[in-house]
C-alpha cells in the first residue's frame, strides 16, 4: 500500500483524468465496435448475396448451431454455479463432463448387447443417462473434497491452478484406464432419421438433445428458485459468511453445487454421445473450454446466462464462417471455426464487458 | 540500495563471462564445421580413438568418422517413433517391426545388435529434435531408424545427419525431407537421410487418378485437418486432380478435434461436390463420415479417405461402408505372411498400422549397408559413416514392399499405391485391405 | 482479512496431553491408499516400470512404486496431531504402528480384491491394462489366495514403516530420507549422472555404478551412492548453523564479497556445463531456458501486475514466426533474409504490436474474464498461424523450415551446447531486467495495480498504460524465447504453439514461486528438465503433472522459493485460520470460516 500512496502521477502526463469522458481508450473502443459491426455486417451481406447456400441450408446451420451450443449450455451451468459460489473458475469441469461421456459410453456398449436396447431404447437411454448422471456426479463431488475443499480462503489464482491440475490427473487417469483409443458409441436406431417439424427437417438425435437439455435446464432453474436446497445456494453465493451464520451449511452447500454440476455434465456427456458418436480421453476438453467461453458470453455466474450464452456460442460457430468469411471468400474459413467463436466472444465482451445478461452476483473483484 | 549493488557486479560478471562463454561455444561449432564430425564424440570423450592403432589392416577413416566396435559388443541402433499420444499406433507398430528385423537378423558379422533406444519423437518437431539429440549423444549408434512423423523428421533429419549418422524413416512422406520427385531437393533435405515410405506425391497423384479415370467424378471437395501431412496430402491431390482436368470445388479444412462438421458438410452440398477426399485421422474421420449422411444434398456423395483412416476402429464403423481409401501397397507375398505370423506370436495382436513392412524394410536396408561395408581392423569391426551412406545410395534390397534402391534425395521405395474399398462395414482391416480395385505403380503415375 | 475477532490466543499454564491417533482417520485413509493404489496398478503404471529397475536385479520399479504409496499413506495414518498451544507434543506409540499397519494392510487388501476380481473376470473389455502379465507382477506368480495374504501383509508393513518414520530422531531423519531418495534419483536419471561422470573424465565410476550405459544401477551402485550421501547428510545435519545463516551473520562487505564469489563460481560453473553433459543435456537446459526466459516474461503479467494471461503462447508464437520469417529462405512470402541479430528488433517491434494489440481490448476487463479472453487469443493466434488463409504468408500446417542458425561475428551457433550461452544470456538480462523492474516506477504501478485496481486508479496510477506496458514487456521477453526456439529446432509449426504451452509457462511460475526470479528458475527446472531426462516416462509425464500441481498447491501453494512478499500474505491467512481453529474446535462451526479470497 505504501507503494501505491507513492505513485500519484501518470507517467508522462497522461490527459487520462476520470473528469474528462472522452479518453483516446474509449474513443478507440468505439471505433473498433463500429468497425467490427460493418466488417460483419458487409461480410453477411456479400455471403447472403452470393446465393451460395439455400434458405433451408442458412435454416440447417442454425439448427445445428443450436443443438450443440445446448450441449454447451448444460456444461456450463457447472462452470456457472461454481463459479458462482467459489468464484474461481474450475478448469476441471470439462474432464467430468468427459467421464460422464466415457460411462455413457460403456454402459451404451454394453446394453446393445441385450435385447433392451432395440426392444425399449426409451428405458435405455434412461439407464445411459443416469448412470452418466452417476459417475459424472461422483467425479466432481470427490474432486470437490481431495482438491478444492482444504483451498477454502486461499488466494483466487491457487484454486484456479489446482483445477488445472485435476483436469490432468482425470485426463491421463482415464487415458490409462481405458486407453487411449476412440470410443465408437453404438447407434441407436430410433435416434437416426429425420422429423418433420411444421415443415423443417430436423434430425431426431438433435431433436432429442435440445428437448433433454431444455428439460435439464428448466429442472434446474426450479430447483435453484424454488428449493430449500436452492435457495441456501443462492444464500451461499450472495453472500457465505452470512450465510453460515444464519445456520447454512457452506461446506454442505458447495458439494452439492458441485453435485447438482456435475450431474449436468454428466447428463452433458451422455448427449454428446449421442450426437457426436466418438469419444477418447481427450473429449472434454475442447467442450469445456467452449461451455466456459458460454458462461462468460452468458455472464458467468448467472444461470439463465449460462444458457443463453451455450446456444448463442453454438450458432455463432455454426452459422458464423458461412455466413461472415465466407463472404470475404477467405479459403477453408471451416478451419476458422473456433477463432470466430472466441472472436465473437472478444466483440460480446467489448460492447458489454460484464457478458450478456451481466454478471448476476456481480461483486466488488480485484 | 545494497540489493542494486549486488545486481549491478552480478551483470557485470554475467557479461564478462558471457563474452568468455560465447567464444567457447564458438569454437566449439567451427570444430562441427570443419570436421564435419558429430560434437559429442569430441567433446564428451568416451569413443574410442578414430583411427585403429595397432591393427593389422589400418582403416582410413572417411570424411564422415569411423565407429568402431570392439570384439563382442554390440552393434547399437536407434529407434525414434511416436510412441505415446494419440498416434501411438503409428510408431508403436514400427518399433516392433524393428525389433522383430534385429531377432532375425541376429548378429552382423559375429555381432549382436542392441537397439540401445527407444525414444519417442513426439509426432512434433520438440519431440524429434530432443529424441535425436540424446541418441546422437551416444557416439556408438550407428544409424536411427525413424522418425514416424514428418514434422518430427525436420529436425532430427538435421541432427541426426550432421552428427554423420543415418536416418531411416518408415513412415514419413512429406516431400520437404526429400524432394518433389521432379529433381528439386526439399528444403529439409540432408544427406544421410533415407525413406523407405512413399512421397506425398505419388499418393496424391494416385488418389487423383483413380477418382478422375475409374469413378469417373470430376467435381470433388477436399477436408484436410490442418496437420502437415494431411494438407500436404490435399495440396498434391489438388494439384494432380487440375492437372488430370477435374474442379476441385471446394478445398477445404476443419480441425483435428472437431466434432460437429454438419456446418462444413452443408458448404460441400452448396459446392455441389461429388466425392469428398479427406485424408484425415480418427476421430475426425468418424465424424465426417457419420454426418455427411445426415446433411441434405450429400445422399449420393462418395467419401475416399487415406491411409490415417485405414484402421481397425474404423472400417468397422457402419458409415464407412463402401467407402474407398488409398494406402501404401499391402505386400501379399510368403515373407510378408511369415513377417504377420512372428507379429502376431510375439505381440499377440496382427499388425496395427499401414507401415510396419516399411519400417522392418528400413531397419534391414541398414544391416545389409553395414554388412556390406564393414571392416575388420584385428578383431574390431569398424563402419565407415561415409561408406554407409554411400552404400546405402547405391544398394539395392529386396524387401517386404518391393525392390528399394534410394535416389539422390533419399526417396528408397518404389512404391505401389493401392486403392481400398470397404465393401462391407462387418470386413475387419485386413479384409479392407485385401479389397484391393487397382494399384498404382510410379511409373503409372508418371513421377 | 481476519474477520473474526481474534482474543489473545496464549494459553501459558499446564499442557494438556495430546490426542490419542485417531483410528477412524486411519480407516479411511486405508480405504484412499487402497484406491489409490489399485489406480496405480489399473493406469498400467506398474506393470509398464516394473522393466525398470531400481536397483538391478532386486528392486524394479513398477511394485516399488505401487507398496511406495502404502508407506506413503501409512505415514498419513501414523503421523501423530499437530501440536497446538496449550497440548503437550505428540509421542509416537504402539497406537501410531497400529494405525500405520491398519492403512497400510486396508490399502493392501484393495488390491487383493482387485487379484481376485482380475482372476475371476476379464476387466480388459473396460480397463485395457488390467492384464495376465499385470495379474502374475502383483501375485509374484503364487495362488491367489495366497498372494492376497502376502501382498496384505507386505502392505502393512509398508505402512508400519511410513508409521515408523515419525519414530526416527530427527537426525536420523534428515539423513536416511535424503540418502534413499538419492539412490532412487541416480537410478532415475541415468543419463544425467553417467553423462556428468563421463565428462568429468570419471569413466570409472560410471562403469562402477551403471554397468551398462544407460542401465540401472547395480546393488554395488547403489550401496555407494548410499553410503555417500547418507554421509554427507549426516555431516550436514550435525552442524548446527545452515551455511545461509552463516553468510547472514556475516557483516555487510564480508557478506556481499561471499555473494559475489558464489555467483562468480556459479558462472563458472554454467560455462563449463554444455561441455561436461554433452549433447542431450544441454539440449533439454536449452529447452528450459527458452521456457525460463518466458516464465520470467508471464511473472511480469501475472506475478507482478496480478493479469491472469493464459493465452500467452501467442507471444512466443509471434516471435517465432517474425524471426522465421525475417531469416528463412523459405519464408513464403518476404524473405529478406537477415541474420536473427539483425532480425531482433523486428521481433521486437512485432512483439509490442502484438501485446498492445492483446491488451487494448482487455483494459476495461477483469480476472476471468480477462484469463478466458486472452486464452481465447492464444488459441486465435494458433488456428490462424495453421490456416490455409494465410498460409501464403506463414506457410500454414507446413510450417517454415530452413531456419538458419544464430551467429554473432565469427561465432556460429549449431548445436545444442553453442546455444546454452545465448539462451542463458538472455535469461540472466530477462532475470535482470525483471529484478530492475521490481522496483521501478512502472514496477509499484503494477503491484498498485494487483493489489486493487480502483484503488490504483484512484490513487492516481494509470491504469491503461500500467496495463499495455505489462503486456508489451512480457510479450517482448516471450518474443526472444520464440525466436531462439526458431533458430534452435530450425523450423516452426503451428502445432508448437498450443495452450499446453501457456499452462505450461504458468505453472512453472505457480510451483516456482510467484514474483521470485530463482523460484521461476527452479520451476522451470521442475517442469521441464525433470520430464525430459525421464523421457521414458513421458506417456505418464501429465498425470505426474497434474497430481504434482494439486499437492504442490495443498501443501505450498507459495511455491519452492516465493518472493518474500507473497509468503506473507499466504502465511497471514494460516494464522487467522489457526486462531479460528483453536477457538472454536475443528468442528465447532457450522461451517468452516471463508475469509474473504482476497489478491
Amino acid at each position: 500500500m505504501t507503494h501505491a500512496t507513492t505513485v500519484t502521477a501518470g507517467p508522462a502526463g497522461g490527459p487520462t483524468r476520470r473528469v474528462s469522458r472522452i479518453t483516446p481508450v474509449s474513443v478507440f473502443l468505439w471505433g473498433l465496435r463500429i468497425a467490427i459491426v460493418a466488417v460483419i455486417l458487409y461480410g453477411s451481406f456479400l455471403s447472403i448475396s452470393s446465393g451460395r447456400l439455400t434458405a433451408s441450408q442458412w435454416r440447417d446451420l442454425l439448427v445445428f448451431g443450436i443443438s450443440t451450443g445446448s450441449v454447451y449450455s448444460l456444461i456450463a451451468l457447472g462452470y456457472t454455479m461454481v463459479y458462482g459460489v467459489l468464484r474461481f473458475i474450475n478448469f476441471a469441469h470439462g474432464e467430468v463432463f468427459m467421464v460422464g461421456a466415457m460411462v455413457a459410453f460403456y454402459v451404451a456398449n454394453g446394453l446393445a448387447t441385450t435385447s433392451l436396447w432395440v426392444g425399449s431404447p426409451v428405458v435405455s437411454l434412461l439407464i445411459v443417462l443416469i448412470s452418466a448422471m452417476v459417475a459424472s456426479t461422483s467425479v466432481a463431488v470427490i474432486v470437490e473434497r481431495v482438491a478444492y475443499r482444504p483451498l477454502r480462503g486461499a488466494p483466487r489464482l491457487i484454486p484456479l491452478i489446482t483445477s488445472i491440475g485435476a483436469s490432468f490427473t482425470l485426463q491421463y487417469l482415464v487415458r490409462g484406464l481405458v486407453g487411449p483409443s476412440t470410443k465408437a458409441f453404438p447407434r441407436m436406431e430410433p435416434l437416426r432419421g429425420t422429423f418433420d417439424i411444421f415443415g423443417l427437417v430436423i434430425l431426431r438425435s438433435q431433436v432429442v438433445v435440445i428437448v433433454a437439455a431444455l428439460a435439464m435446464m428448466g429442472g434446474l432453474y426450479l430447483f435453484v428458485e424454488r428449493t430449500r436446497t436452492g435457495k441456501s445456494m443462492r444464500a451461499v453465493s450472495e453472500d457465505p459468511e452470512t450465510a453460515a451464520l444464519m445456520g447454512i451449511d457452506v461446506n454442505g452447500t458447495i458439494v452439492r453445487v458441485f453435485a447438482v454440476g456435475g450431474a449436468m455434465a454428466g447428463v452433458a456427456g451422455a448427449l454428446w454421445g449421442l450426437v457426436f458418436p466418438s469419444l477418447n480421453f481427450f473429449s472434454g476438453f475442447l467442450p469445456g473450454i467452449k461451455a466456459f467461453t458460454s458462461a462468460v458470453l452468458g455472464g458467468i455466474g448467472n444461470i439463465v446466462g449460462a444458457m443463453l450464452g451455450g446456444v448463442s456460442l453454438g450458432v455463432f460457430e455454426s452459422v458464423g464462417p458461412s455466413l461472415v468469411l465466407a463472404g470475404y471468400e477467405i479459403p477453408a474459413f471451416s478451419q476458422l471455426k473456433d477463432v470466430v467463436a472466441y472472436a465473437a466472444l472478444v466483440m460480446v465482451l467489448i460492447f458489454r464487458p460484464t457478458g450478456i445478461l451481466g454478471e448476476r452476483l456481480a461483486q466488488e473483484r480485484g | 540500495m545494497k540489493m542494486k549493488r549486488g545486481l549491478k557486479l552480478l551483470a557485470l560478471l554475467a557479461v564478462i563471462s558471457l563474452v568468455l562463454a560465447a567464444c567457447g561455444g564458438g569454437e566449439g561449432g567451427d570444430t562441427t564445421t570443419t570436421a564435419g564430425v558429430d560434437e559429442p564424440t569430441t567433446t564428451a570423450g568416451v569413443d574410442e580413438p578414430t583411427t585403429t592403432v595397432g591393427g593389422d589392416e589400418p582403416v582410413e577413416p572417411g570424411e564422415l568418422g569411423v565407429i568402431e566396435i570392439a570384439a563382442g559388443e554390440p552393434i547399437k541402433i536407434a529407434s525414434l517413433q511416436a510412441i505415446s499420444g494419440d498416434v501411438a499406433s503409428l510408431g508403436t507398430d514400427q518399433v516392433r517391426a524393428t525389433e522383430i528385423a534385429i531377432a532375425d537378423k541376429g548378429e552382423i558379422l559375429g555381432h549382436p545388435i542392441e537397439l540401445a533406444f527407444n525414444e519417442d519423437d513426439l509426432c512434433n518437431s520438440e519431440g524429434g529434435q530432443t529424441g535425436a539429440t540424446r541418441i546422437i549423444a551416444d557416439p556408438q549408434v550407428v544409424a536411427v531408424i525413424g522418425t514416424s512423423c514428418s514434422g518430427a523428421g525436420v529436425p532430427a533429419s538435421n541432427v541426426v545427419t550432421s552428427a554423420g549418422r543415418v536416418l531411416v524413416s518408415g513412415s514419413n512422406t512429406s516431400p520437404v525431407l526429400t524432394s518433389d520427385l521432379a529433381g528439386n531437393a526439399g528444403s529439409e533435405y540432408h544427406p544421410g537421410y533415407f525413406r523407405t515410405a512413399h512421397n506425398d506425391a505419388i499418393q496424391g497423384a494416385a488418389a487423383a487418378k483413380f477418382v478422375f479415370e475409374e469413378l469417373g467424378l470430376t467435381q470433388v471437395a477436399t477436408i484436410n485437418d490442418g496437420d502437415p501431412y494431411t494438407q500436404g496430402l490435399t495440396s498434391a491431390f489438388e494439384g494432380a486432380f487440375e492437372g488430370l482436368g477435374g474442379t476441385i470445388v471446394l478445398p477445404t479444412a476443419v480441425t483435428a478435434d472437431q466434432t460437429d462438421m454438419r456446418p462444413v458438410l452443408t458448404e460441400v452440398a452448396a459446392a455441389g461436390a461429388e466425392l469428398i477426399f479427406f485424408p484425415i485421422f480418427q476421430p475426425a474421420g468418424d465424424f465426417l463420415a457419420e454426418q455427411a449422411l445426415e446433411v441434405a444434398g450429400l445422399e449420393d456423395v462418395v467419401l475416399m479417405g487415406a491411409d490415417g483412416l485405414l484402421s481397425d476402429t474404423y472400417v468397422v464403423l457402419p458409415q464407412t461402408e463402401n467407402m474407398y481409401f488409398s494406402g501404401p501397397q499391402t505386400p501379399t507375398t510368403p515373407e510378408y505372411a511369415d513377417f504377420v505370423a512372428k507379429y502376431e506370436a510375439a505381440y499377440g495382436e496382427p499388425p496395427i498400422q499401414s507401415f510396419h513392412a516399411h519400417a522392418y524394410d528400413a531397419t534391414n536396408m541398414v544391416f545389409t549397408a553395414i554388412e556390406n561395408i564393414s571392416q575388420m581392423s584385428g578383431d574390431t569391426l569398424v563402419i565407415d559413416l561415409q561408406a554407409l551412406r554411400d552404400e546405402l545410395h547405391s544398394i539395392t534390397y529386396d524387401g517386404l514392399t518391393g525392390t528399394l534402391s534410394c535416389d539422390d534425395f533419399g526417396d528408397c521405395a518404389s512404391p505401389n499405391i493401392d486403392i481400398m474399398q470397404n465393401t462391407e462395414a462387418e470386413a475387419d482391416i485386413a479384409g479392407v485391405r485385401a479389397n484391393v480395385l487397382i494399384s498404382y505403380s510410379r511409373e503409372d503415375l508418371g513421377l | 482479512m481476519a474477520q473474526v475477532e481474534v482474543p489473545p490466543a496464549v494459553v501459558e499454564v499446564e499442557l494438556r496431553p495430546a490426542p490419542p491417533v485417531d483410528m477412524r482417520r486411519a480407516l479411511r485413509l486405508g480405504f484412499s491408499g487402497g484406491a489409490a493404489m489399485v489406480l496405480v496398478a489399473a493406469t498400467g503404471i506398474v506393470a509398464t516400470f516394473q522393466e525398470r529397475m531400481v536397483i538391478d536385479p532386486i528392486l524394479p520399479l513398477g511394485l516399488m512404486f505401487l507398496y511406495i504409496v502404502a508407506l506413503a499413506f501409512g505415514w498419513m495414518a501414523g503421523q501423530p496431531p499437530q501440536t497446538l498451544e496449550g497440548f503437550a507434543p505428540a509421542r509416537v506409540s504402539g497406537r501410531n504402528y497400529g494405525a500405520g499397519t491398519l492403512a497400510g494392510g486396508l490399502a493392501g487388501l484393495c488390491i487383493g480384491v482387485l487379484v481376485i476380481l482380475m482372476s475371476v473376470f476379464d476387466l480388459r473389455g473396460v480397463f485395457v491394462e488390467l492384464s495376465p502379465a499385470l495379474q502374475s507382477i502383483l501375485t509374484f506368480d503364487l495362488a491367489v489366495p495366497v498372494a492376497v495374504v502376502v501382498i496384505a501383509a507386505i502392505s502393512a508393513v509398508a505402512g508400519a514403516l511410513g508409521a515408523g518414520i515419525h519414530a526416527l530422531p530427527t537426525r536420523t531423519k534428515k539423513t536416511l530420507l535424503p540418502a534413499l531418495t538419492w539412490v532412487v534419483i541416480f537410478s532415475l536419471m541415468t543419463d544425467l549422472f553417467g553423462q556428468l561422470f563421463t565428462g568429468l573424465s570419471l569413466d570409472w565410476l560410471t562403469t562402477r555404478l551403471y554397468p551398462r550405459r544407460g542401465g540401472p544401477l547395480t546393488i554395488t551402485g547403489a550401496v555407494i551412492v548410499f553410503v555417500v550421501f547418507l554421509a554427507l547428510h549426516w555431516y550436514l545435519s550435525g552442524r548446527d548453523t545452515s551455511m545461509r545463516q552463516q553468510v547472514s551473520a556475516m557483516p555487510r562487505r564480508r557478506r556481499l564479497g561471499v555473494r559475489t564469489a558464489a555467483t562468480g563460481a556459479l558462472l563458472i560453473v554454467l560455462y563449463f556445463v554444455p561441455q561436461v553433459m554433452g549433447p542431450f543435456v544441454s539440449q533439454i537446459l536449452v529447452t528450459a531456458g527458452i521456457f525460463l526466459l518466458m516464465a520470467l516474461g508471464l511473472n511480469i503479467v501475472v506475478g507482478y501486475a496480478g493479469l491472469l494471461d493464459l493465452g500467452y503462447v501467442a507471444f512466443f508464437a509471434v516471435g517465432a514466426y517474425t524471426a522465421a520469417i525475417f531469416t528463412s529462405p523459405q519464408s513464403p512470402a518476404f524473405t529478406p533474409q537477415l541474420a536473427l541479430i539483425a532480425a531482433l528488433p523486428f521481433v521486437v517491434l512485432a512483439a509490442a504490436i502484438a501485446g498492445i494489440m492483446v491488451a487494448t481490448p482487455v483494459i476495461r476487463m477483469r480476472g476471468d474474464y480477462l484469463a478466458i479472453v486472452t486464452l481465447g487469443f492464444g488459441e486465435i493466434a494458433r488456428i490462424l498461424l495453421n490456416s490455409e488463409w494465410l498460409s501464403p504468408y506463414f506457410g500454414g500446417a507446413q510450417g517454415i523450415t530452413n531456419i538458419p542458425d544464430l551467429q554473432l561475428g565469427p561465432f556460429h551457433f549449431n548445436t545444442p551446447q553453442d546455444y546454452f550461452y545465448p539462451i542463458f544470456l538472455f535469461v540472466i538480462v530477462a532475470a535482470y531486467i525483471t529484478l530492475a523492474l521490481q522496483n521501478s516506477r512502472w514496477g509499484r504501478a503494477w503491484m498498485a495495480m494487483r493489489e486493487d485496481e480502483s484503488v490504483a486508479e484512484a490513487m492516481g496510477v494509470n491504469i491503461v498504460t500500467a496495463k499495455l506496458s505489462a503486456f508489451v514487456v512480457g510479450a517482448i521477453l516471450a518474443s526472444f524465447g520464440g525466436s531462439l526456439y526458431g533458430a534452435q529446432i530450425g523450423s516452426v509449426f503451428p502445432h508448437s504453439f498450443d495452450i499446453v504451452v501457456s499452462i505450461t509457462i504458468l505453472v512453472i511460475i505457480i510451483v516456482g514461486g510467484m514474483g521470485s526470479v530463482p523460484g521461476v528458475a527452479l520451476g522451470a527446472v521442475v517442469l521441464i528438465v525433470l520430464p525430459n531426462l525421464l523421457r521414458e516416462f513421458s506417456e505418464y509425464q501429465f498425470l505426474f503433472y497434474g497430481v504434482l500441481l494439486i499437492a504442490m498447491m495443498l501443501k505450498r501453494p507459495e511455491g519452492f522459493i516465493p518472493s518474500k512478499r507473497r509468503a506473507q500474505e499466504l502465511h497471514q491467512e494460516e494464522v487467522a485460520q489457526d486462531a479460528w481453529l483453536e477457538i472454536y474446535g475443528e468442528k465447532g462451526a457450522t461451517g468452516e470460516p471463508i475469509p474473504e479470497g482476497k489478491t
